[in-house]
């Protein structure tokens, strides 16, 4: 896709997303707000943490609800070249959820071909306050 | 009686107050982010379950398939309703309380 002029030097974003998907708007709008930082070129990247692991449940059908199934549009994330979503292993595990029932998320590799590189990362907490620790921005739904 | 918990258990302290505050004999809906409380595998399984020996738990079926969940991930004795099940339940209790 085309990319917006970008006119900055990169910076490294990281999206936080601690809510569930259907509760309330910030799901949603966490989802766009990424695709926005990386269509402007940016580095971005996008946790999970606390209810919003339960984001990238495999199989949400919310038409029986009267709910948008915007959640589909997380298999768009590689096409925006977000190639780094990490998933925090501790609140995984505090929702009985293992990594096989979470959506596949890949991305494209060098060679433009759609490998199936997963862009999903279980890490632990230690690890992700590293991850914290390491960006420029920080922006939380 | 009818206690209704729309709130993920793991952000609010809704369905915990909600199983303090209930009589034995009522009846738990789990309804919108609140049936994340039914999941079998979950931190608050165990307080459900307890909960469970003398009250009567549903999950609203519309909500457990919006975010993926089915009756296999759910705690054992937990009924799955539909919306048909929630107003006959509504009806049939003597009040409805909501813990929002």
């Amino acid at each position: 896709m085309s990319k917006a002029q970008n006119t900055g030097a990169v910076k490294k974003f990281l999206y936080i997303n601690r809510r569930a998907p259907h509760g309330s708007n910030y799901a949603q709008e966490g989802l766009e707000m990424a695709m926005v930082g990386a269509a402007f070129e940016q580095e971005v990247a996008i946790a999970f943490i606390d209810d919003g692991v339960f984001q990238l449940k495999r199989g949400q059908n919310p038409a029986g609800a009267g709910l948008k199934n915007f959640t589909a549009a997380f298999g768009a994330l590689g096409d925006h070249d977000i190639r780094d979503i990490f998933v925090e292993r501790e609140s995984l595990e505090a929702r009985g959820l293992r990594a096989e029932d979470l959506l596949q998320l890949v991305f494209e590799d060098e060679n433009g071909k759609r490998a199936e590189k997963s862009a999903v990362q279980i890490v632990g907490g230690d690890e992700l306050a590293e991850i914290i620790a390491r960006q420029d921005v920080l922006l939380n739904f | 009686m009818l206690h209704v918990v729309n709130k993920s258990p793991f952000e609010k302290d809704s369905l915990t107050t909600c199983m303090r505050l209930s009589r034995p004999g009522s009846h738990v809906l789990l309804i919108e982010d609140g049936v994340y409380a039914a999941l079998g595998g979950g931190a608050f399984a165990a307080r459900v379950r307890e909960s469970m020996a003398a009250r009567k738990f549903y999950a609203l079926g519309a909500d457990l398939a919006a975010r993926g969940l089915g009756e296999s991930d759910l705690i054992d004795g937990i009924s799955v309703i539909g919306y048909d099940g929630f107003v006959e339940l509504a009806a049939s209790c003597s009040a409805v309380q909501s813990w929002v």
